[in-house]
């Protein structure tokens, strides 16, 4: 169990830089997910904190001691591999008693470490199997136990279900979230699927171009992002942003009147797609129906209101069609205001 | 497999096959059929009259004895040599990224360029100078040159196709670079080392010319056979080929099973 402080890391790759002065506490026993596109910087960070690269600038401190210039083997991590990294020569048991063997612990604690962390994935009856006659999720299974059975402080995962088929990917990601509950480990989890960092974390770290664009709890991410990026990053389907022009604090639209933050000027409404009823032509936002998507929980309406692309779960089988003009009506209380030409989040006061 | 598929495939098996054992199969005749049976056509599948006579006759000249143990002392010079300097140099070549690199990759090739013949002379003299000239493990040296380059290339592919994340692994869950390279990499590497390894083994036992070169009485086997059966009846050079071919057979057999990958792998 430990706290992991991550002061100010900086990375270059020559004259590019990944990472951009990075500034995170994780507390001990958090689940925190750096989410972000591919080149965010995600992995980097991870494989920094693990000393497999090693930063430019700044510190990694991880339960109060200085790991900046610790190599990797003295740093007390467990990691999962996103291709598992199972060791091809080993069996089952060998594989998740590595660690174990590699701090000298004597061979009962190994049996009985080893035990629990199999059970726990549910691999005791592959013991003695080799990885090549598992399967992908097996071997994700494998990999994972491997980084428990050293009960490490601090666990590092390097988006661990990407290589996996969806159906497996949903049912790991319920059992890892499980796991990892009863292991109280701190984990940073490395991911680009959103629905993943959603489901698995305390709090979310959203990178992007090597800044944490913003952290906080995923409902917080969800509904409250803090640039137009972390909107139209977390969430499926994205975020809207429509620009509007505020007059006397307030956005005047048919048969609505929705409070502004500022006092004029233009602005950013963002508003997630379920935020918006449709209503009668004429009244809220005008809007001409392009496409109608029946999802089975919900339609997934996509069209336009003057020049903005606008995307809208409307109620399942509500029978728009394309090509006909609805208004939309948002819900005052999930409106997010940006800053058109910063792309960040204006405080409501 | 359909039946086509299958005869394709049997044919095939047997082509390879026949491209190995033939040969072998025509030195073991002469070899152990005595004098008729190197002229008698056609050939019998077994040697009618199988006979050691032949071979016992010619381990019984004198020298071949300690030719062979030369030529057995120069092989594993060789191969010591060629893998522990080769197997080191293929691992930098596959892990690290130094300036140079595509540069230090053509500079081994190119050592190869070289033909031995021009090479042959200084050689000669700076052995005698060094006091290696006439020893095996001096003609081991010359074929350690041979050989190097194909040991560092093949073992930099071979390290290569293990996935990096496979040391990265190891190091996380505790392991020093050293360690690392000895509980995961080499393990996996293992069967194409020792695949290089029976290379350059027989690189160095065929080798002739910088043999023949470079000693006059401590002659490895090939140099010794080239002088000594150029004058013998055709039967005693089909013995002298037998023997010659047998350690390598028996080696390679020894080896085998590191041969064929034992475990696939697994990852990617």
């Amino acid at each position: 169990m430990a706290e992991i402080t991550i002061d100010g890391i900086a990375k270059s790759f020559g004259a590019t830089r990944a990472l951009e002065q990075i500034d995170l506490t994780v507390a001990d026993g958090e689940f925190v997910a750096l989410l972000g596109p591919s080149g965010c910087g995600k992995t980097t960070l991870l494989r920094i904190i693990a000393g497999l690269e090693s930063a430019t600038s700044g510190r990694i401190v991880i339960g109060g001691r200085d790991l900046t210039e610790v190599p990797t083997r003295r740093r007390g991590l467990a990691m999962v591999f996103q291709n598992y990294a199972v060791f091809p020569h080993m069996n089952v048991y060998e594989n998740v008693a590595f660690g174990l063997r590699m701090q000298g612990a004597d061979e009962a604690r190994i049996k009985a470490r080893v035990g629990k962390a199999t059970e726990l994935l549910h691999i005791t009856p592959y013991l003695d199997r080799y990885p090549a006659k598992l399967s992908g999720g097996q071997r994700q299974r494998v990999a994972v136990a491997r980084a428990l059975a050293v009960e490490p402080p601090v666990l590092l995962m390097d988006e661990p279900l990407s290589n996996l088929d969806a159906l497996l990917r949903l049912e790991m990601r319920a059992e890892l979230k499980a796991v990892l509950r009863e292991a109280r480990t701190t984990t940073i989890y490395v991911t680009h699927d959103q629905t993943e960092a959603m489901g698995l974390a305390d709090r979310i770290a959203v990178m992007h171009g090597g800044r944490i664009e913003q952290i906080d709890r995923p409902t917080a991410v969800y509904e409250r992002p803090a640039t137009t990026f972390v909107g139209g990053f977390v969430g499926s389907p994205p975020m809207n942003f429509l620009p509007v022009t505020i007059a006397n604090s307030r956005l005047e639209l048919p048969g609505a009147s929705l409070p502004a933050p500022q006092a004029s000027g233009a602005l950013l409404m963002g508003i997630r797609a379920e935020d918006l009823t449709p209503v009668a032509d004429g009244e809220g936002l005008p809007f001409d129906i392009a496409v109608v998507e029946p999802l089975g929980a919900h339609d997934l309406v996509t069209g336009r209101s003057g020049q903005t692309l606008l995307r809208v779960a409307a109620p399942a089988g509500s029978g728009h069609k394309p090509g006909t003009r609805i208004g939309l009506k948002p819900d005052p209380k999930r409106l997010v205001w940006m800053d058109p030409a910063s792309g960040r989040a204006i405080q409501a006061q | 497999m359909s039946g086509l598929k299958r005869t394709v495939f049997w044919t095939g098996v047997a082509a390879l096959c026949a491209w190995v054992l033939v040969p072998i199969w025509l030195i073991g005749l002469g070899a152990f059929g005595g004098r008729t049976g190197v002229f008698r056509w056609p050939k019998s599948l077994w040697p009618g009259d199988a006979s050691l006579a032949a071979l016992q006759t010619f381990l019984a000249v004198e020298g071949v004895w300690p030719a062979m143990v030369n030529s057995i002392i120069a092989a594993l010079t060789c191969m010591a040599l060629s893998i522990g300097l080769g197997a080191p140099a293929g691992y930098a070549l596959a892990r690290f990224s130094f300036r140079g690199q595509n540069t230090y990759r053509l500079l081994i090739l190119l050592t190869r360029a070289f033909p031995l013949a021009i090479l042959a002379l200084p050689l000669t003299v700076a052995f005698i100078r060094i006091g290696l000239y006439d020893t095996a493990f001096g003609v081991g040296l010359v074929h350690t040159a041979l050989a190097l380059p194909f040991a560092a290339l093949v073992s930099a592919s071979l390290f290569q196709a293990i996935p990096r994340e496979l040391e990265e692994a190891a190091w996380v869950f505790g392991c020093s670079r050293w360690q690392a390279f000895r509980k995961v990499v080499l393990p996996l590497a293992l069967p194409g080392i020792a695949a290089a390894a029976i290379f350059a083994f027989v690189i160095s036992w065929n080798e002739v010319f910088a043999a023949s070169v470079l000693s006059v009485k401590n002659r490895t086997l090939t140099a010794y056979l080239l002088t000594v059966l150029a004058e013998s009846p055709l039967h005693f050079r089909f013995a002298g080929g037998f023997l010659l071919i047998l350690p390598s057979l028996a080696f390679i057999f020894a080896v085998r099973k590191y041969l064929f990958a034992m475990w696939g792998i697994a990852n990617r």
